[in-house]
Protein backbone atom coordinates (compact mmCIF):
# COMPACT_ATOMS: atom_id res chain seq x y z
CA UNK A 1 0.00 0.00 0.00
CA UNK A 2 0.78 3.05 -0.88
CA UNK A 3 0.60 5.52 2.59
CA UNK A 4 1.10 2.77 5.45
CA UNK A 5 1.53 5.29 7.97
CA UNK A 6 -1.36 7.81 7.15
CA UNK A 7 -4.42 6.19 8.67
CA UNK A 8 -2.76 4.47 10.96
CA UNK A 9 -6.08 4.41 13.70
CA UNK A 10 -5.57 5.56 16.82
CA UNK A 11 -6.46 2.76 19.36
CA UNK A 12 -9.97 3.15 19.96
CA UNK A 13 -11.50 5.29 16.67
CA UNK A 14 -12.44 2.28 15.28
CA UNK A 15 -16.04 1.74 15.64
CA UNK A 16 -17.76 5.15 16.05
CA UNK A 17 -16.70 6.65 12.79
CA UNK A 18 -16.21 4.14 10.23
CA UNK A 19 -19.32 4.01 8.69
CA UNK A 20 -20.18 6.10 5.61
CA UNK A 21 -24.11 5.74 5.61
CA UNK A 22 -24.72 8.12 2.48
CA UNK A 23 -27.34 10.77 2.17
CA UNK A 24 -30.59 10.89 0.60
CA UNK A 25 -29.16 12.92 -2.84
CA UNK A 26 -26.71 9.91 -2.92
CA UNK A 27 -29.48 7.13 -3.25
CA UNK A 28 -31.45 8.91 -5.75
CA UNK A 29 -28.99 9.59 -7.71
CA UNK A 30 -27.66 6.22 -7.58
CA UNK A 31 -31.26 5.16 -8.49
CA UNK A 32 -31.86 7.11 -11.28
CA UNK A 33 -28.29 6.03 -12.66
CA UNK A 34 -29.38 2.17 -12.13
CA UNK A 35 -32.86 2.80 -13.43
CA UNK A 36 -31.23 4.52 -16.95
CA UNK A 37 -28.20 1.79 -17.20
CA UNK A 38 -30.97 -1.49 -16.49
CA UNK A 39 -33.71 -0.04 -18.92
CA UNK A 40 -31.00 0.68 -21.91
CA UNK A 41 -30.17 -2.75 -22.17
CA UNK A 42 -33.56 -4.15 -22.14
CA UNK A 43 -34.62 -1.99 -24.88
CA UNK A 44 -31.37 -2.75 -27.07
CA UNK A 45 -32.02 -6.25 -26.82
CA UNK A 46 -35.97 -6.66 -26.76
CA UNK A 47 -36.47 -4.24 -29.95
CA UNK A 48 -33.03 -5.63 -31.60
CA UNK A 49 -31.83 -1.74 -31.92
CA UNK A 50 -28.07 -2.44 -33.38
CA UNK A 51 -29.26 -5.51 -35.71
CA UNK A 52 -25.98 -7.60 -34.88
CA UNK A 53 -25.69 -10.07 -31.56
CA UNK A 54 -21.87 -9.61 -31.12
CA UNK A 55 -21.89 -5.78 -30.85
CA UNK A 56 -25.42 -5.60 -28.65
CA UNK A 57 -23.62 -8.22 -25.95
CA UNK A 58 -20.39 -5.87 -26.19
CA UNK A 59 -22.50 -2.55 -25.55
CA UNK A 60 -24.58 -4.28 -22.75
CA UNK A 61 -21.67 -6.00 -20.76
CA UNK A 62 -20.33 -2.52 -20.66
CA UNK A 63 -23.71 -1.14 -19.51
CA UNK A 64 -23.29 -3.83 -16.44
CA UNK A 65 -20.45 -2.64 -15.74
CA UNK A 66 -20.60 0.82 -15.35
CA UNK A 67 -23.85 0.23 -13.49
CA UNK A 68 -22.05 -2.14 -10.87
CA UNK A 69 -19.93 0.60 -9.99
CA UNK A 70 -22.80 3.01 -9.75
CA UNK A 71 -24.23 0.39 -6.86
CA UNK A 72 -20.55 -0.01 -5.34
CA UNK A 73 -20.46 4.01 -5.53
CA UNK A 74 -23.97 5.02 -3.95
CA UNK A 75 -25.64 1.37 -3.07
CA UNK A 76 -22.33 0.08 -0.87
CA UNK A 77 -20.64 3.37 -0.26
CA UNK A 78 -17.40 1.96 -1.74
CA UNK A 79 -14.27 3.92 -1.74
CA UNK A 80 -10.52 3.97 -0.93
CA UNK A 81 -10.63 5.18 2.75
CA UNK A 82 -13.69 2.98 4.23
CA UNK A 83 -11.98 0.52 7.18
CA UNK A 84 -8.63 2.01 7.08
CA UNK A 85 -8.46 0.75 2.49
CA UNK A 86 -8.96 -2.49 3.42
CA UNK A 87 -12.72 -2.87 1.92
CA UNK A 88 -10.80 -2.15 -0.83
CA UNK A 89 -8.04 -4.11 -1.20
CA UNK A 90 -10.43 -6.90 -0.40
CA UNK A 91 -12.30 -5.73 -3.20
CA UNK A 92 -9.19 -5.60 -5.54
CA UNK A 93 -8.59 -9.34 -4.53
CA UNK A 94 -11.81 -10.27 -5.63
CA UNK A 95 -12.19 -8.62 -9.00
CA UNK A 96 -8.79 -10.30 -9.68
CA UNK A 97 -9.73 -13.65 -8.80
CA UNK A 98 -13.43 -13.14 -10.57
CA UNK A 99 -11.57 -12.33 -13.43
CA UNK A 100 -9.39 -15.44 -13.55
CA UNK A 101 -12.25 -17.83 -12.95
CA UNK A 102 -14.50 -16.07 -15.75
CA UNK A 103 -11.76 -15.54 -18.05
CA UNK A 104 -9.70 -18.59 -17.29
CA UNK A 105 -12.65 -21.09 -17.33
CA UNK A 106 -13.88 -19.96 -20.79
CA UNK A 107 -10.87 -19.38 -22.26
CA UNK A 108 -10.42 -23.50 -21.79
CA UNK A 109 -13.49 -24.86 -21.97
CA UNK A 110 -13.90 -22.87 -25.27
CA UNK A 111 -10.17 -24.20 -26.85
CA UNK A 112 -11.21 -27.93 -25.09
CA UNK A 113 -14.26 -28.12 -27.20
CA UNK A 114 -12.79 -27.51 -30.52
CA UNK A 115 -9.63 -29.31 -30.08
CA UNK A 116 -11.02 -32.50 -27.83
CA UNK A 117 -14.12 -33.16 -30.54
CA UNK A 118 -12.47 -32.79 -33.87
CA UNK A 119 -15.20 -34.90 -35.57
CA UNK A 120 -18.26 -32.90 -34.16
CA UNK A 121 -19.23 -30.92 -37.12
CA UNK A 122 -18.77 -34.10 -39.40
CA UNK A 123 -21.04 -36.16 -37.70
CA UNK B 1 -0.10 -3.81 22.78
CA UNK B 2 3.16 -2.64 22.65
CA UNK B 3 2.52 0.78 24.94
CA UNK B 4 0.17 -1.97 27.49
CA UNK B 5 3.20 -4.32 27.24
CA UNK B 6 5.91 -1.21 27.93
CA UNK B 7 3.63 -0.34 30.90
CA UNK B 8 3.40 -3.42 32.57
CA UNK B 9 7.74 -3.95 31.99
CA UNK B 10 7.78 -0.40 33.64
CA UNK B 11 5.80 -1.66 36.78
CA UNK B 12 8.31 -4.58 37.12
CA UNK B 13 5.73 -7.07 35.93
CA UNK B 14 6.60 -9.02 32.41
CA UNK B 15 3.33 -9.43 30.81
CA UNK B 16 2.99 -12.36 28.17
CA UNK B 17 -0.78 -11.55 27.04
CA UNK B 18 -2.58 -8.48 26.13
CA UNK B 19 -3.26 -6.45 29.19
CA UNK B 20 -5.50 -4.21 27.29
CA UNK B 21 -8.58 -6.11 25.80
CA UNK B 22 -8.73 -4.61 22.52
CA UNK B 23 -12.05 -5.60 21.50
CA UNK B 24 -13.97 -5.84 24.66
CA UNK B 25 -16.25 -2.75 22.49
CA UNK B 26 -17.99 -5.26 20.43
CA UNK B 27 -18.80 -4.80 16.59
CA UNK B 28 -15.80 -2.69 16.35
CA UNK B 29 -14.27 -5.06 13.19
CA UNK B 30 -17.96 -6.28 12.11
CA UNK B 31 -18.47 -4.37 9.10
CA UNK B 32 -14.80 -5.48 7.33
CA UNK B 33 -15.35 -8.86 8.19
CA UNK B 34 -18.95 -8.70 6.85
CA UNK B 35 -17.40 -7.39 3.79
CA UNK B 36 -15.10 -9.75 3.64
CA UNK B 37 -18.07 -12.69 3.92
CA UNK B 38 -19.92 -10.98 0.92
CA UNK B 39 -16.27 -11.04 -0.89
CA UNK B 40 -15.97 -14.87 -0.74
CA UNK B 41 -20.17 -14.85 -1.54
CA UNK B 42 -18.71 -13.34 -4.65
CA UNK B 43 -16.39 -16.04 -5.71
CA UNK B 44 -19.29 -18.42 -5.20
CA UNK B 45 -21.55 -16.54 -7.57
CA UNK B 46 -18.11 -15.97 -9.75
CA UNK B 47 -17.91 -20.14 -10.12
CA UNK B 48 -21.94 -20.35 -10.81
CA UNK B 49 -20.98 -17.28 -13.53
CA UNK B 50 -18.53 -19.42 -15.01
CA UNK B 51 -20.39 -22.86 -14.88
CA UNK B 52 -22.72 -20.71 -16.63
CA UNK B 53 -20.55 -19.12 -19.27
CA UNK B 54 -19.02 -22.65 -20.25
CA UNK B 55 -22.60 -24.87 -20.30
CA UNK B 56 -25.04 -21.83 -21.14
CA UNK B 57 -25.08 -22.85 -25.01
CA UNK B 58 -25.51 -26.60 -24.32
CA UNK B 59 -28.93 -27.16 -25.21
CA UNK B 60 -29.24 -31.18 -25.62
CA UNK B 61 -31.65 -30.26 -28.65
CA UNK B 62 -33.91 -29.41 -25.59
CA UNK B 63 -35.07 -25.13 -25.48
CA UNK B 64 -33.11 -22.44 -25.39
CA UNK B 65 -32.91 -19.47 -23.70
CA UNK B 66 -34.42 -17.34 -26.65
CA UNK B 67 -37.06 -20.36 -26.78
CA UNK B 68 -37.98 -19.73 -22.72
CA UNK B 69 -36.79 -16.09 -21.43
CA UNK B 70 -39.92 -14.01 -21.05
CA UNK B 71 -38.07 -10.13 -21.05
CA UNK B 72 -41.14 -8.47 -19.98
CA UNK B 73 -41.16 -10.58 -16.72
CA UNK B 74 -36.99 -10.14 -16.12
CA UNK B 75 -37.98 -6.31 -16.86
CA UNK B 76 -40.36 -6.38 -13.86
CA UNK B 77 -38.47 -8.49 -11.57
CA UNK B 78 -35.22 -6.04 -12.31
CA UNK B 79 -37.56 -3.28 -11.57
CA UNK B 80 -38.63 -5.26 -7.93
CA UNK B 81 -35.48 -5.32 -7.00
CA UNK B 82 -33.89 -2.01 -8.19
CA UNK B 83 -37.44 -0.56 -5.85
CA UNK B 84 -35.88 -2.84 -2.64
CA UNK B 85 -32.89 -1.13 -3.06
CA UNK B 86 -33.40 2.44 -2.85
CA UNK B 87 -36.39 1.58 -0.17
CA UNK B 88 -33.77 -0.14 2.14
CA UNK B 89 -31.42 2.79 1.81
CA UNK B 90 -34.33 5.18 2.74
CA UNK B 91 -34.56 2.78 5.63
CA UNK B 92 -31.05 3.57 6.38
CA UNK B 93 -31.26 7.07 6.05
CA UNK B 94 -34.65 7.03 8.72
CA UNK B 95 -32.10 5.07 11.25
CA UNK B 96 -29.38 8.12 10.95
CA UNK B 97 -32.16 10.38 12.11
CA UNK B 98 -33.34 7.83 14.50
CA UNK B 99 -36.77 7.71 13.11
CA UNK B 100 -37.63 4.42 14.33
CA UNK B 101 -41.09 3.72 13.09
CA UNK B 102 -40.24 5.25 9.53
CA UNK B 103 -37.51 2.79 9.47
CA UNK B 104 -39.57 -0.53 10.36
CA UNK B 105 -41.91 1.07 7.57
CA UNK B 106 -39.59 1.27 4.84
CA UNK B 107 -37.81 -2.30 5.79
CA UNK B 108 -41.41 -3.18 5.30
CA UNK B 109 -41.50 -2.47 1.60
CA UNK B 110 -38.40 -3.42 0.95
CA UNK B 111 -39.54 -6.74 2.23
CA UNK B 112 -42.40 -7.02 -0.07
CA UNK B 113 -40.65 -5.66 -2.67
CA UNK B 114 -38.27 -8.66 -2.31
CA UNK B 115 -41.16 -10.68 -1.62
CA UNK B 116 -42.60 -9.69 -4.92
CA UNK B 117 -39.07 -10.39 -6.48
CA UNK B 118 -39.33 -14.02 -5.24
CA UNK B 119 -42.66 -14.76 -6.46
CA UNK B 120 -42.28 -13.48 -10.30
CA UNK B 121 -38.83 -15.99 -10.42
CA UNK B 122 -40.63 -18.99 -8.75
CA UNK B 123 -43.71 -18.46 -11.24
CA UNK B 124 -41.18 -17.91 -13.61
CA UNK B 125 -39.38 -21.24 -12.74
CA UNK B 126 -42.80 -23.40 -12.16
CA UNK B 127 -43.68 -22.28 -15.53
CA UNK B 128 -40.07 -23.54 -17.23
CA UNK B 129 -40.94 -26.79 -15.47
CA UNK B 130 -44.57 -27.57 -16.59
CA UNK B 131 -43.56 -26.87 -20.01
CA UNK B 132 -40.26 -29.33 -19.60
CA UNK B 133 -38.07 -27.36 -19.12
CA UNK B 134 -36.11 -28.57 -16.01
CA UNK B 135 -33.15 -28.68 -14.42
CA UNK B 136 -32.61 -32.14 -15.65
CA UNK B 137 -33.09 -31.18 -19.63
CA UNK B 138 -29.92 -30.11 -20.41
CA UNK B 139 -26.51 -28.88 -18.93
CA UNK B 140 -27.83 -24.99 -19.93
CA UNK B 141 -30.92 -25.75 -17.90
CA UNK B 142 -29.19 -27.29 -14.83
CA UNK B 143 -26.80 -24.65 -14.73
CA UNK B 144 -29.35 -21.59 -15.20
CA UNK B 145 -31.42 -23.31 -12.25
CA UNK B 146 -28.43 -23.19 -9.87
CA UNK B 147 -26.93 -20.11 -10.80
CA UNK B 148 -30.48 -18.08 -10.74
CA UNK B 149 -31.92 -20.51 -7.70
CA UNK B 150 -28.77 -19.56 -5.68
CA UNK B 151 -29.37 -16.39 -6.30
CA UNK B 152 -33.13 -16.85 -4.91
CA UNK B 153 -32.02 -18.38 -2.39
CA UNK B 154 -29.66 -15.83 -1.34
CA UNK B 155 -33.05 -13.33 -1.21
CA UNK B 156 -34.37 -16.00 0.60
CA UNK B 157 -32.09 -15.87 3.96
CA UNK B 158 -32.05 -12.07 3.09
CA UNK B 159 -36.42 -11.68 3.27
CA UNK B 160 -35.74 -14.10 6.73
CA UNK B 161 -33.13 -12.26 8.50
CA UNK B 162 -35.19 -8.50 7.40
CA UNK B 163 -37.76 -10.18 9.37
CA UNK B 164 -35.44 -10.79 12.48
CA UNK B 165 -34.52 -7.88 12.20
CA UNK B 166 -37.85 -5.66 12.48
CA UNK B 167 -38.75 -7.95 15.47
CA UNK B 168 -35.25 -7.25 17.12
CA UNK B 169 -35.86 -3.73 16.33
CA UNK B 170 -39.54 -3.27 17.60
CA UNK B 171 -38.12 -5.30 20.78
CA UNK B 172 -35.31 -3.61 21.63
CA UNK B 173 -35.05 -0.77 19.83
CA UNK B 174 -32.35 0.70 17.91
CA UNK B 175 -29.74 -0.03 19.71
CA UNK B 176 -25.94 0.18 19.12
CA UNK B 177 -25.98 -3.71 18.16
CA UNK B 178 -29.21 -3.83 15.93
CA UNK B 179 -27.88 -0.68 13.96
CA UNK B 180 -24.65 -2.99 13.31
CA UNK B 181 -26.70 -5.72 12.20
CA UNK B 182 -29.14 -3.55 9.93
CA UNK B 183 -25.76 -2.25 8.17
CA UNK B 184 -24.49 -5.89 7.57
CA UNK B 185 -28.00 -6.61 5.93
CA UNK B 186 -28.08 -3.29 3.79
CA UNK B 187 -24.86 -4.54 2.46
CA UNK B 188 -26.18 -8.31 2.03
CA UNK B 189 -28.92 -6.60 -0.07
CA UNK B 190 -27.50 -3.93 -2.07
CA UNK B 191 -24.69 -6.86 -3.21
CA UNK B 192 -27.48 -9.45 -4.11
CA UNK B 193 -28.54 -6.00 -6.23
CA UNK B 194 -25.01 -5.99 -7.99
CA UNK B 195 -24.80 -10.29 -8.44
CA UNK B 196 -28.80 -9.70 -10.26
CA UNK B 197 -27.16 -6.86 -12.60
CA UNK B 198 -24.74 -9.81 -13.67
CA UNK B 199 -27.57 -12.28 -13.59
CA UNK B 200 -29.95 -10.06 -16.37
CA UNK B 201 -27.15 -9.45 -18.14
CA UNK B 202 -25.65 -12.39 -18.85
CA UNK B 203 -28.26 -14.74 -18.64
CA UNK B 204 -31.26 -13.70 -19.79
CA UNK B 205 -30.22 -10.27 -21.88
CA UNK B 206 -27.79 -12.37 -23.89
CA UNK B 207 -29.30 -15.90 -23.72
CA UNK B 208 -31.75 -13.74 -26.46
CA UNK B 209 -29.10 -12.87 -28.61
CA UNK B 210 -28.82 -15.30 -31.23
Amino acid sequence: MSSPQHHAEPHGAHGDDHVPHGSLSGYVTGFLLSVVLTAIPFWLVMNDVLGNATLTAIVIMAFAAVQIVVHMVYFLHMNGRSEGGWNMMGLIFTIVIVVIVLSGSLWVMYHLNSNMMPDMHRM
Amino acid sequence: MAKAKAQAQAAGVPAFYVTEDEHAHSGGSTMLGFWLYLMSDCLVFAVLFATYGVLGRNYAAGPSGADLFDLRLVAVNTAMLLFSSITYGFAMLAMDKGRQAAMQGWLVVTGLFGLAFLSIELYEFAHFIREGATPMRSAFLSSFFTLVGTHGLHVTFGLIWLSVLMVQVSKRGLIEANRRRLLCLSMFWHFLDVVWIGVFTFVYLMGVLK
